[in-house]
């Protein structure tokens, strides 16, 4: 074989291998059916679960007895997978990705119909149900998700308590004062950024909603500027920024770890983190272990009120969908609607009910007593701000701005925060311009 | 089954072995002019499917705009190469680059003493051969987590450091001059060992009566490193100079465990990844790496030129 055959033979592999990568897609619009008799159902239905801590100590699976118990010939799998965003996305290219899966964060709204089974429209499921926009294409709904999840600070009480403060902080000018305090009366570590692991500070966006208190938020994002005066996340990234540039964060943020910042706070020794709701249940659960006492572990939302009233924002976890190519759909469609309305798993997680007549979770009993409200904001341009983000390569649901901003507040990287914020608003309103066109 | 028997049986006839006046037969020569191909078949098929196929696929996504999973994608003909050489951003990373190129003289260098100086006779020389070599022995990840308990606030380092009295307060991996050297340290570390057994291996090719001719002309160590060593082990020092060239311009693993390219230490690989992986844009990151392979080949053809692979004539 001389050097041209070799280069002709690469080409010609290399074409044909591009002439297979556009596969799939063939079956579209196919729709998962809620059974009409449970006895009746059958078939063995594989569910991919991104947790794989309760597959391993048998959580899933007293569930799954539990819903055998109504839906007798329906045997139900796990499949508990650690990478759950890379890997599922990699499985997705194929037809075998179970029967009932959480839907990767990856793939694009626009693509639902290809990949799940139709689960009803959004009028007859939003009277039920929380979150049903989210998964809501062209008037067809594709996922639902299990629980719900309210953003707020995690805080140990006692060290609070210790500090001096009794009342919530209601201005991000008042909470700095407040972790100001904390680090002055208490050994405690005012806030803990959890920068290494990069995750907790995509969290952060998360306030969007909170400041304006705005169902309209997310459409904000979509057609205005997120770093404008007085927006949501300029709010946010800029108490971060303050919390960091005061010095009231742990010394060397680059090396945190994440499961060790669970019984720390336990025991008093960090005083702050901005997470979830869903969070306080692994926090207690550290304290037990650390020998703390679980009820230390507080929960507050932003600092900022509306007409004297704080707001949050109620936000879905992973989506539960079926498998568009599932050879049962009615058994998994059984199995996501008996997940979602009775097995209690959102009760078991201390975690917002997806229905919406169910009450709140013990961990949002402060926020009914001080009168918080809960936004449940609304998702139409979901796709839209998920589009720019990833064109410009902001990434307000990536960690990389964050953790570029947290490296500038501590002075690692010079500028100044106006420009930073100034650079991020033109990438930004730029993609939206293009996208608009 | 039967007629591969057959065949099987067929080859040892026409050996030169065997006499006879007939030519092989027709079957059996062509079985010959197989076997070769056979053997490597396994290796071929290997290379093929887990090294050109893949290369040949990421060529193709170039040229689209796939999102890495969505099942529609379109071709963009060179577009994503366009956007790739007018974003000065993208190849702004190759800076961090520099503190793997300073390390990696380092890395040489020292490798080259430990490999001239355990190669004579030295107590305890198996021991450090062993020593060197270990680190690179270790799965890179264990390496990233291993070292970031070293570089942590009050960490080995940090205590290590204080049992000499000196207290230094700083962050290891705070700020982007400190955490890439720091990062590109412990990639010397990591494969100082593979550089060592390499020079090691070369130089005790050399004949050990050149030493001996050497000393008897009054030759010390210095000399004889500067007359038989150095130019007796030239051809493995091309190879682990372009190695390390290569290896600074795709430095991953490490960075990736240990900062995730935060604070200034991302490198270009990292960018692709994160092109790909974070934001979806699987054709640019495939034009990405295509253009660092490019890269890569044009950095060790340039050197091939400069430093030709001439024979080694120690005699």
């Amino acid at each position: 074989m001389n050097r041209r055959t070799v280069l002709a033979i690469t080409t010609g592999a290399a074409l044909l291998l591009a002439a297979c990568t556009g596969t799939g897609g063939s079956s579209k619009g196919a729709e998962a059916k809620a059974p009409d008799d449970p006895s009746e159902v059958s078939g063995t239905i594989t569910v991919l679960t991104h947790r794989t801590d309760l597959v391993q100590d048998g959580t899933m699976k007293a569930y799954a007895a539990e819903f055998g118990r109504t839906y007798p010939k329906v045997k139900v799998e796990f499949d508990a997978v650690t990478d759950y965003e890379g890997e599922v996305k990699i499985r997705m290219n194929t037809e075998n990705y179970g029967d009932v899966l959480m839907i990767p964060g990856v793939i694009e709204k626009k693509d639902y119909p290809r990949f799940f089974a139709s689960l009803g429209t959004p009028a007859e499921r939003s009277k039920k149900y929380r979150f049903t926009d989210y998964t809501t294409v062209d008037g067809k709904v594709y996922g639902q998700s299990p629980l719900g999840a309210v953003p707020g600070f995690i805080y140990n009480k006692k060290v609070w308590q210790r500090a001096g403060i009794t009342d919530w902080p209601t201005t991000p000018d008042e909470f700095l004062a407040d972790l100001k305090a904390i680090k002055s009366r208490t050994d405690s570590v005012p806030y803990y950024t959890n920068f290494k692991d990069m995750w907790p500070l995509t969290q952060w966006t998360q306030v969007n909603g909170s400041v304006s208190c705005d169902e309209q938020a997310t459409t904000r994002l979509a057609e205005g500027d997120p770093w404008a005066e007085g927006a949501d996340l300029r709010t946010a990234d800029t108490l971060l920024y303050d919390i960091v540039r005061e010095g009231l964060v742990e010394k060397d943020p680059t090396t945190t770890n994440w499961e060790a910042s669970k019984p720390r706070i336990a025991k008093g020794e960090i005083a702050t983190m901005w997470l979830g709701s869903w969070a306080v249940i692994q926090m207690r659960g550290a304290a037990e272990q650390a020998g703390a006492d679980p009820d230390d572990i507080g929960f507050m939302p932003f600092p900022v009120q509306r007409n004297g009233k704080f707001c949050a924002v109620a936000l879905p976890d992973y989506n539960q969908a079926v498998n568009i190519h599932s050879e049962h759909k009615e058994a998994a469609r059984a199995w996501l609607d008996w997940f979602t309305d009775k097995s209690g798993y959102a009760a078991d997680n201390l975690a917002l009910s997806p229905l919406k007549d169910a009450p709140l979770p013990d961990v949002l009993a402060p926020y009914e007593e001080q009168g918080v409200e809960l936004l449940d904001l609304d998702d139409t341009k979901g796709a839209e701000v998920k589009a720019i983000d990833n064109r410009s390569e902001v990434g307000i649901n990536k960690p990389d701005y964050r953790q570029d901003l947290v490296d500038l507040a501590r002075g690692a990287t010079k500028g100044s925060l106006d420009d930073f914020l100034a650079g991020l608003a033109k990438k930004w309103t730029d993609t939206q311009a293009s996208l608009g066109s | 089954m039967t007629d591969t028997t057959e065949k099987a049986a067929a080859p040892p006839a026409p050996g030169p072995a065997v006499p006879g006046p007939a030519p092989a037969p027709r079957t059996a020569r062509l079985w010959r002019g197989a076997t070769p191909w056979l053997f490597l078949l396994a290796p071929l098929t290997l290379l093929i499917v887990f090294t050109y196929a893949p290369i040949a696929n990421m060529v193709a996504y170039s040229f689209t705009d796939w999102d890495g999973v969505s099942p529609e994608l379109h071709y963009t003909g060179a577009g994503n190469y366009t956007e790739l050489f007018t974003r000065s951003d993208l190849f702004e990373v190759f800076w961090v680059s520099g503190y793997y190129l300073a390390a990696s003289v380092v890395q040489i260098v020292a490798a080259l003493y430990f490999a001239t100086v355990l190669s004579f006779n030295v107590r305890f020389r198996n021991f450090f051969k062993g020593v060197l070599f270990f680190p690179y022995l270790i799965n890179g990840v264990a390496i990233g987590f291993v070292f970031l308990y070293f570089f942590q606030d009050g960490g080995t380092l940090d205590s290590v450091l204080s049992l000499f009295g000196v207290h230094t307060d700083r962050a290891w991996l705070g700020t982007p001059a400190s955490a890439n050297t720091s990062l590109a340290a412990v990639s010397v570390w990591r494969y100082l060992g593979l550089n060592f057994v390499l020079f090691l291996g070369a130089i005790q090719s050399i004949p050990g009566e050149l030493y001996e001719a050497a000393e008897l002309d009054g030759a010390n160590r210095r000399h004889q490193f500067r007359h038989i060593i150095a130019p007796g082990i030239k051809p493995v020092l091309s190879l682990t100079v372009i190695l390390s060239i290569s290896g600074s311009l795709s430095v991953f693993e490490i960075p990736y465990i240990m900062t995730g390219g935060a604070t200034g230490t991302e490198t270009f690989v990292i960018q692709t990844v994160k092109l790909a992986f974070q934001f979806n844009k699987t054709g640019l990151a495939s034009a990405a790496a295509v253009v660092l392979l490019l890269i890569v080949l044009a950095v060790t053809w340039v050197q091939r030129r400069l430093v030709p692979d001439d024979k080694v004539d120690l005699v």
